[in-house]
């Protein structure tokens, strides 16, 4: 389940998250940005890099689940 | 535009552009591919360099100078202020335009360029990289080539394709932000860095003059800083605090990798150049001479390979980046990791000593020895990189 969140809105289209992502997850064109959630095992370190919180980790998310 | 080329240099930056007119100066065919519509923006930098640094590859020029540096200010976090002059002139740059001449130089020896070309993917033949597949204007093309040229930047996904790792530790890559803002009143002819827990931990910030009362003013900190709070937070309190009524011209978000080059910078059929090989000067942060520099030393052998047949040629890139700046590299992240955490007090510490040593020896390297003087180890390899040149 993918948990982390991209703001598109937000967006640089920098590519910070995507050198830092040993998934090779992240894809980034001119102005767009998207997780491939195949491939992306919600280690965060595209969240802690990112210099403007583009990216979100959702741990509501993570709740939600196991409540249910 | 032809079916093949001998090179594909992927990413219109100063390391691919350089990497392309090395390549084409030997008679390779060349094409540069550039994700973006325009080269050299947007600018994802600085923008600093030294004179030197950008006169192995051209004339500085007025037009792409925004500003000329001789002093070097370092602001403790007690507000105490060190002011040395540089013993080399530097630059900060219009990168829009510095890019584009960069560019300029390559199609002038013969490469061709295309924007908006958005590389995918790669072709393989016999182990081999063949080729790129990219997209334009919607539609999908395959392109085949002797030797493909990653200039892909900080993403460097394209030599990843290819097999080498290329992702960089988060600990060690510089998240960072920067405004251009106008109504700056500082001297134009000072770069001014800021170290301490609230300005930019494990990382500085930045104020460097630009043309007319407009300044970049920014900040990089450390991954680990960024788990806790991001570097548009350390931005915002700095304007707040410094200028809060400077009107903002631009603003933008970036990664520095702050490491030493990539372990494997070739592969057959593919070598990687500037920050996608993580070519940058991990205690400065400055990628655009070193960049141009790795494109350079890439772009010949790929050239002289593609002359001779001889394509196995291009495995002696690394070793010829490791002689010319990969080792200093590694001495400078030596550096980096002596000084990267000190604290706010060892910070005001050493510009309290330094401010005690007489004028004319208010040099960089001796700023870096007040600050590493307790570590015998790391003074030897200050002199290696300040002392000696």
């Amino acid at each position: 389940m993918l948990l982390i969140k991209i703001i598109p809105d937000k967006c640089d289209f920098c590519g910070t998250c995507v050198g830092v992502c040993p998934e090779d997850a992240i894809e980034l064109k001119e102005s767009e940005i998207k997780i491939d959630e195949n491939l992306c095992t919600n280690c965060s370190k595209c969240v802690w890099v990112c210099p403007i919180d583009v990216l979100v980790f959702q741990k509501e998310k993570i709740k939600s689940e196991i409540k249910n | 535009m032809k079916n093949e080329y001998d090179v594909i240099v992927v990413g219109g930056g100063p390391a691919g552009s350089m990497a392309a007119r090395f390549a084409a100066e030997q008679g390779a065919s060349v094409i540069m591919l550039e994700k973006d519509r325009d080269i050299g923006y947007p600018v994802r930098c600085g923008e600093a360099v030294s004179k030197e640094g950008i006169e192995e590859f051209i004339e500085p020029d007025e037009k792409f100078i925004s500003a000329t540096i001789n002093n070097f200010a370092m602001i403790a976090p007690d507000g105490t202020k060190v002011l040395l002059s540089l013993e080399q002139t530097g630059y900060v740059l219009e990168r829009k335009i510095f890019d584009y001449e960069l560019a300029k130089q390559a199609a002038s020896r013969g490469a061709e360029i295309l924007t908006r070309a958005y590389v995918n993917g790669l072709m393989f033949s016999d182990n081999k990289v063949s080729g790129v597949k990219y997209v334009f204007m919607g539609k999908e093309y395959r392109l085949k080539s002797k030797v493909v040229i990653a200039a892909d930047g900080v993403e460097s996904r394209v030599a990843r394709w290819a097999g080498i790792k290329t992702y960089v530790d988060y600990r060690e890559m510089e998240s960072c932000v920067q405004v251009t803002a106008s109504n700056i009143n500082i001297d134009k002819n000072t770069l001014y860095f800021y170290f301490g827990k609230d300005v930019a931990p494990e990382g500085y910030f930045w104020v460097f003059p630009k043309y007319n009362n407009s300044a970049n003013i920014g900040l990089g900190i450390g991954g680990e800083i960024g788990k806790k709070k991001s570097a548009q937070i350390y931005l915002d309190n700095f304007m707040e605090k410094h200028y809060p009524n400077a009107p903002v011209l631009t603003k933008i978000a970036g990664g520095v990798p702050s490491s030493v080059t990539l372990e494997k910078i070739s592969a057959p059929g593919i070598i990687v150049v500037g920050d996608a090989a993580r070519q940058v000067n991990p205690l400065s942060g400055g990628g655009i001479v070193s960049g141009m520099i790795g494109g350079k030393i890439g772009g010949t052998i790929v050239g002289e390979a593609i002359k001779t047949g001889n394509l196995e040629h291009i495995l002696t890139y690394d070793k010829a980046w490791h002689n010319r700046l990969g080792k200093r590299h590694e001495i400078f992240n030596r550096i980096k990791n002596g000084i990267y955490n000190f604290s706010d007090e060892k910070f005001n510490s050493i510009a309290h000593s330094f401010l005690k040593i007489p004028p004319e020896k208010r040099t960089l390297g001796n700023l870096f020895k007040t600050a590493l003087i307790n570590n015998p180890s790391l003074l030897l390899d200050i002199a290696k990189v300040f002392i000696i040149k």
